[in-house]
């Protein structure tokens, strides 16, 4: 497995972490040990059938490593790197998600001329995201922080209002 | 939840045209569309094709055989799609370790006993069930733990016999066969209770292998055992008395024969409707602020008792708070 230069030691850390790490720190735990509730969740199916949905003319998921998984890619002058989503809600863990989509493809796969977008079917909206220095420092100490709470117990869970429409919302609050 | 549990109690045959399900018998042919069903219950004799089973299995329904008897059989479990390392790990540490082990069990015996007790405040029955429960904090052993369930339990049936008319009392615990009405009942019931928790486990990363108050080597699916027994009372136990007392199940209602006395065929189909029923009755759960069905309530179980396997809650049984 590459390193990405400047996290040597750490972990590799999927896309849908560092989306988590934004949105409940339980959740990200949960899920990374492996406690899965999608099998039943409404919401989970309506997320699943957006994705397969959607710009089903440019389907092409990009895979790599079992940790990126950017929903479509678009070869145009650069490469455009696109994560769909259902609402713009948490929109600081998708941009994360992407801004780590971005870093690892440009650092551990030496992928220049990148740009990243996230898009919003459903609110016919679309935002563009790109790399920045001061994003960068903030990922890493992110993928640091991930490690940290995965090793550690489970974190308590903090009410939000999100807890409602979470597929862990019973595991949680029981 | 819109899913619902099918339960064949005619001979039949599972066939698969597409993506529906259809059960055919001498009478009649009945599509059952494919997410419309949580688990399906046979109690006939039943013919399943492996294209059915792919179809079942790739939505996650679970098939749940029982002999003619109403014995539980086996089950089409599914390939398991939940899978954690860290939970069957952190289960298996918990039996190794005889003093969590303990507890867990204790824990089962606890919530068991004081729904049973639950059940008899219902019907305005004295018991002794907290008096014998103070025996369980001084039990060392699983054997003494269970020794204390037994008697609970044996306390329990002779208080439940207080209010069942003659005919319907249960005497003695029989099983294998039951020899008589009531007892035929609480072993088809407790089967089919087994069964369901079964369906709820498989849809949690519990291993239900792994167990604490029953020996992981009692049966396949130990731990729906364990949980099996802080049920019982509330929906099986209830179930059956509400039946008696209505007369609504009655001595037509089974087959008797020397020694034994069975479930038959509109006592079965009685029986299964009003578990049903039971099974999806709705109660305003406290902690999550939601109405919750008795199913569901079984859940909760599993996940409660992932949450004390990892360390994040403590364990406390279900005892119903209504």
């Amino acid at each position: 497995m590459s390193m990405i230069s400047g996290l040597e030691g750490n972990p590799a850390v999927r896309g849908l972490q560092i989306n988590y790490y934004f949105i409940c720190r339980t959740k990200l735990w949960f899920f990374s040990h492996n406690i899965q509730m999608e099998r039943e969740s409404e919401l989970v199916k309506l997320g699943r059938l957006l994705h397969e949905e959607s710009y089903s003319r440019e389907k092409k998921e990009l895979i790599i490593d079992d940790l990126i998984a950017a929903d479509f890619v678009k070869r145009k002058d650069c490469l455009e790197v696109h994560e769909v989503k259902k609402s713009n809600t948490m929109e600081e863990a998708h941009r994360f998600q992407l801004i780590y989509y971005l870093f690892y493809l440009k650092h551990v796969k030496g992928i220049e001329n990148l740009k990243g977008f996230i898009d919003y079917p459903a609110l016919k909206k679309r935002t563009e995201v790109s790399l920045n220095d001061e994003d960068v420092e903030e990922l890493k100490n992110v993928i640091k922080d991930i490690d940290g709470i995965i090793r550690g117990p489970p974190p308590a869970p903090q009410r939000k209002p999100i807890c409602r429409s979470c597929a862990y919302f019973e595991l949680c609050w029981i | 939840m819109t899913r619902k549990n099918y339960y064949l109690t005619t001979d039949g045959l599972l066939k698969r045209k597409e993506n529906t399900v259809y059960f055919l018998n001498k009478d009649s042919k009945r599509p059952i569309p494919i997410n419309k069903i949580y688990s399906i219950y046979a109690y006939g004799a039943l013919s399943i094709s492996s294209q059915v089973l792919n179809l079942l299995s790739r939505e996650g329904i679970p098939v749940h055989f029982f002999n003619r008897y109403g014995f539980y059989t086996g089950s089409f479990y599914l390939r398991e799609t939940l899978l954690s390392g860290d939970i069957i790990i952190k289960q298996a540490e918990h039996v190794l370790d005889n003093e969590r082990r303990m507890e867990l069990a204790k824990s089962f015996v606890r919530g068991a006993a004081l729904n049973m007790k639950r059940v008899l405040g219902y019907y305005g029955l004295e018991n002794g069930i907290s008096d014998t429960l103070s025996d369980l904090e001084s039990s060392g052993s699983i054997t003494e733990v269970m020794n204390v369930e037994a008697r609970i339990r044996s306390d329990y049936y002779s208080a439940i016999d207080g209010i069942l008319p003659e005919g319907f009392r249960i005497e003695r615990r029989t099983r294998r066969p039951p020899e008589n009405m009531t007892n035929a009942m609480i072993s088809f019931g407790n089967s089919l209770l087994y069964s369901t928790v079964i369906t709820e486990l498989y849809n949690t990363q519990l291993n239900p292998t792994i167990s604490y108050l029953h020996e992981p080597f009692a049966r396949r699916y130990s731990l729906a055992l364990d949980l099996s027994e802080i049920f019982k009372p509330t929906i099986i136990d209830r179930m059956i008395i509400s039946l008696i007392k209505k007369r609504a199940i009655k001595v037509e209602d089974f087959e008797h024969g020397m020694n034994q006395c069975l479930l038959n065929d509109s006592g079965k189909r009685k029986f299964l409707a009003e578990y049903d029923r039971r099974l999806g009755k709705t109660v305003k759960h406290r902690e999550l602020g939601r109405k919750v069905s008795y199913r569901r309530l079984i859940r909760l179980e599993a996940y409660k008792l992932i949450k004390h396997l990892i360390g994040q809650k403590r364990y406390e049984p279900f005892v119903m708070w209504w």
